[in-house]
């Protein structure tokens, strides 16, 4: 969204500013909470935040630069923050992604200096609440594994998204600059984030569920599900070899061998997560996204001729800029950065996202069927397989 | 893992805050603290002030391009750092279009006369934002910024998380793009959505490779006395007469925004 | 208040190390290990043999479990573990790691600083730890432009900034070009510290250390001179130790004990 200096009046700037501090405060403390309590170096507490909430920082901005393409040239990126907090928490998340935010805009002028509390209030704050808690609640009526993670992931990201979007109206309505009804803007700006949260609904599902597979510790929001599926798993893999599931402690540094040794002896696990009874209830819940992204889709049409500003802003945010070329991160990722905003704003014009915004909803709502298809027909053997490539 | 990191530094270095310009100017040599406040200040006030007063921004503008010719900034370099915030300039010409109150007729349209101030007001405000915002990152290097943020009472945890994102954002792009090389060496380019699953796979291991990192930095520091605070090695100290230059900027423009509130 | 070390002590004295992980993992099981001031030895071993978790003994990152470590006379404990980790600077394999802070002064000043240095005399330990590696001229580069032999010298100088009575290098010559091999070499050569260095290197240990040590399935296996121990090819064998193709053990003069 990376608001700019100006669109939200001065006195609801300083507002949001006052509660995103405030949140950034409350989250500083609960980050050291959230790391002392992974204690897998038991006795380590607090003053781990600082380095690894740093790396996920690093991670967040890096992978806001890996480009997904959808059809025809365009491509879109993950906003990173359901992703964030259910790997690493709410409030670690809340920080990584605030830092993000603030770097953004002290370094490269993204979102402005005063709309920094409006943007960390919406993208920060609200996405990050929302995916965990929706998540976290996901998790405790679904039944357990990595099926129930991978529902919960997706659902938690596809609503975060035009929650944030919400968010930002709420805060237009007060302090906004325009006297766009605010009837107009909300149903613009939720009923585009809506598509954009399917697509990062699933590669936020499918980052979860490559993390699962391989270090199922590192996923935060489901620790509890997966230490029991852990737990079975290296009973029936391997009987007689107690070295075979490795925990986090022992990837030290140095013997890089090691640590890469895990991806392979739990490959052996994804069999028991896939072969997990299917619920019933799984095929409701992906049809009613599907058909409520649908219908908002049906809506967007209408309104995209009557507030083609939503669009707009939609096509810089999510990045679904039209690229020819391969998006080659030829220096940094900082580096790149400041390219590929204008390569955004030149390219993403009204058509552009028009554009882009249909063949993500086309494509959006094939990826489900995609997806299912291939997680069944496929199988479990395909996901060591592509695990090698990724590596 | 590590083998490949030996090539990777070379591409990288350099790259990773190009906003600077290495200078010797005054402008360079204010505390980091005072420039971000005073940039600060300038915004704020120009986001207060009545659109209405048109000539207070064409002010406002003399003022940054005054900061620029003082930390010998080039035009050109500006106005094209500017170009970040075209979608904005997009959204705002749609204003007029669809923004509410009465119509005015030009060149044969229908407009939205608040619309027409609400797309002015945009444009004008975000642009001096901008532009505030790069002469800042144009005259300040990224190390003196973050102790600057943390001379203005940032919490030394978030500076900490700061300084370890910018440390290691070259380190984890690399990462990204030897895996993507890896990639397409075996013959893999994502073409579509059926190779999202590819994609995230990447991200996820891109991500354990992140926290990983994360936990033998904090090995390396623990097994050099670290234990939770940062040792202060560098600090920058403002003098008065530091902070009164440095305040030039967002006084003049209080005033000049005070002046529009009045008229 | 750092306690003077005793200079009748060892540097280092690992005494009947045992170590299970939480998940029940025993990784060491009583590694009895004593290396004199001033020694310079190498820690040799297969892949999964204990090493890095002997190494994090050391400096009390790990613990728990059975057995006593000292350095220079100190027990490795909860009570001395700032003094003990300024006494023990361990050189991770990846610069990377090692190299947190925006600067390389500053990256070489955070454990003097960390331990209470300030201001001129901070200065001063800086310039100088960064001299004995020959990086003085980078002090103010960001650790990322260098190069990565550069960057694994920085890592030498921010461990030798803290005075340490012993230097733990893990897999020092991993990824380094001949010539930055050599210069690294020429470094450690030249610093009259104690050092352990844990490496798969043979030739690189047989250049620089006149004693060896083989940790195997979580014991020291043998302890000797580096070239016997290199010699015996049925031990070697058995550790899954093997020289490089062509390289023969004999043929090269032993390094010189001492600094």
């Amino acid at each position: 969204m990376h608001v700019p200096d100006g669109f939200i009046d001065a006195p609801v700037s300083v507002a949001t500013g006052a509660i995103a501090a405030a949140a950034v405060a409350v989250s500083l403390r609960g980050a050291r909470r959230e790391f002392a309590g992974s204690g897998d170096a038991a006795g380590f507490g607090g003053e781990r935040t600082a380095p690894l909430a740093g790396l996920v920082a690093a991670f967040i901005f890096a992978v806001q630069m890996l480009n997904f393409p959808v059809a025809a040239g365009t491509s879109g990126h993950l906003l990173g923050g359901a992703l964030a907090a259910i790997l690493v928490g709410p409030y670690t998340g809340v920080l990584a992604v605030s830092v993000v935010l603030l770097m953004q805009g002290v370094l490269f002028a993204d979102g402005g200096l005063t709309a920094l509390g409006v943007n960390i209030t919406d993208m920060a704050l609200v996405t990050t609440l929302v995916a965990y808690g929706l998540f976290r609640a996901l998790l405790a009526v679904l039944p357990s594994g990595r099926r129930g993670v991978g529902i919960a992931s997706f659902v938690a990201a596809l609503v975060s998204v035009p929650a944030s979007a919400i968010a930002f109206t709420a805060i237009y309505a007060i302090g906004g600059t325009t006297d766009v009804a605010t009837g107009k803007v909300f149903t613009a700006m939720v009923g585009v984030h809506l598509l954009i949260g399917i697509g990062e609904a699933v590669i936020t599902a499918l980052t979860v569920g490559a993390v699962l597979a391989v270090r199922p510790d590192l996923v935060y929001g489901a620790r509890g599900q997966v230490k029991r599926l852990e737990l079975r798993t290296v009973e029936v893999a391997t009987p007689g070899g107690p070295g075979a599931a490795k925990p986090a402690a022992r990837d030290l540094p140095g013997d890089a061998p090691e640590a890469e040794a895990p991806p392979v002896a739990e490959g052996d696990r994804v069999p028991v997560g896939a072969g997990a009874p299917r619920a019933k209830g799984n095929r409701k819940v992906w049809l009613a996204g599907l058909a409520a992204a649908l219908v908002c889709a049906g809506g967007l049409s209408y309104y995209a001729s009557a507030d083609p500003d939503g669009l707009e802003k939609v096509a810089h945010d999510k990045g679904i800029d039209q690229k020819t070329e391969e998006h080659a991160a030829k220096d940094s990722p900082l580096a790149d950065y400041g390219v590929k905003d204008i390569t955004n704003a030149r390219l993403s014009g009204g058509l552009a996202g028009v554009i882009g915004v249909g063949a993500t909803l086309a494509v959006g709502s094939g990826v489900f069927v995609l997806v299912r298809r291939r997680k069944t027909a496929a199988g479990p053997a395909a996901v060591p397989a592509r695990e090698t490539e990724a590596v | 893992m590590g083998a490949a990191g030996g090539t990777g530094h070379a591409s990288g270095g350099g790259a990773v805050h190009r906003l600077y310009r290495a200078g010797g100017s005054a402008v360079h040599a204010l505390p980091p603290q005072c420039k971000i406040a005073a940039v600060f200040g300038f915004v704020l006030a120009v986001v207060a002030t009545p659109r209405e007063a048109v000539w207070a921004f064409g002010l406002y503008a003399l003022l940054l391009a005054a900061v620029a010719a003082a930390a010998r900034i080039p035009a050109l370099f500006l106005l094209r750092r500017l170009l970040i915030e075209i979608p904005f300039v997009a959204f705002a010409l749609l204003m007029p279009f669809v923004a509410e109150g009465e119509r005015v007729r030009v060149l044969g349209l229908s407009l939205s006369e608040s619309g027409l101030w609400g797309a002015w007001n945009i444009l004008a405000k975000g642009t001096l934002g901008v532009a505030a915002s790069v002469l800042l990152a144009a005259s300040t290097e990224l190390r003196a910024l973050l102790l600057g943020l943390q001379r203005l009472r940032m919490p030394s945890l978030l500076v900490q998380i700061a300084s370890f994102m910018i440390r290691y954002g070259d380190v984890i792009g690399d990462e990204m793009r030897r895996m993507r090389i890896a990639r397409e060496s075996r013959g893999f380019t994502a073409r579509g959505v059926r190779h999202w699953g590819v994609l995230a796979k990447s991200a996820g291991a891109l991500f354990i490779r992140s926290y990983e990192r994360g936990e033998r930095v904090h090995l390396a520091m623990l097994s050099r006395g670290y234990t939770g605070t940062m040792p202060v090695i560098d600090d920058v100290t403002a003098t008065r007469a530091q902070w009164a230059y440095a305040a030039a900027l967002p006084l003049t423009a209080l005033a000049v925004c005070l002046t529009g509130w009045t008229l | 208040m750092p306690t003077a070390p005793d200079p009748t002590a060892p540097s280092l004295q690992v005494s009947g190390l045992a170590y299970a992980y939480p998940d029940g993992h025993q990784a060491l099981f009583g590694v009895d290990l004593t290396i004199a001031r001033g020694e310079r030895v190498a820690l040799l071993g297969p892949n999964g043999a204990g090493k890095t978790t002997l190494v994090l003994h050391l400096n009390g990152i790990l613990g728990g479990g059975a057995g006593t470590v000292e350095v220079a006379g100190l027990p490795v404990g909860k009570r001395h573990l700032a003094e003990i980790r300024r006494r023990v600077g361990i050189v991770f394999q990846d610069p990377d790691d090692q190299l947190f802070m925006p600067t390389v002064r500053e990256d070489v000043a955070f454990g003097p600083a960390t331990a209470g240095l300030r201001g001129a005399e901070l200065e001063a330990r800086v310039t100088r730890a960064l001299e004995r590696v020959g990086m003085a001229e980078f002090a103010d580069r960001p650790p990322h432009h260098l190069s990565f032999g550069q960057r694994r010298r920085v890592a030498v100088a921010t461990v030798l900034a803290m005075e340490p009575e012993i230097l733990v290098l893990d897999e020092p010559s991993s990824n380094l070009d001949p010539a930055s091999r050599r210069e690294l070499a020429d470094i450690l050569r030249s610093l009259d510290v104690t050092v352990l260095m844990v490496t798969h290197d043979l030739p690189y240990a047989l250049e620089l250390c006149p004693r060896s040590v083989v940790l195997s399935g979580g014991v020291i296996t043998a302890d000797g001179t580096t070239r016997e121990l290199l010699c015996d090819e049925r031990l070697m064998r058995e550790h899954r130790l093997e020289l490089p193709y062509g390289f023969d053990p004999r043929s090269v003069p032993a390094p010189v004990a001492g600094g």
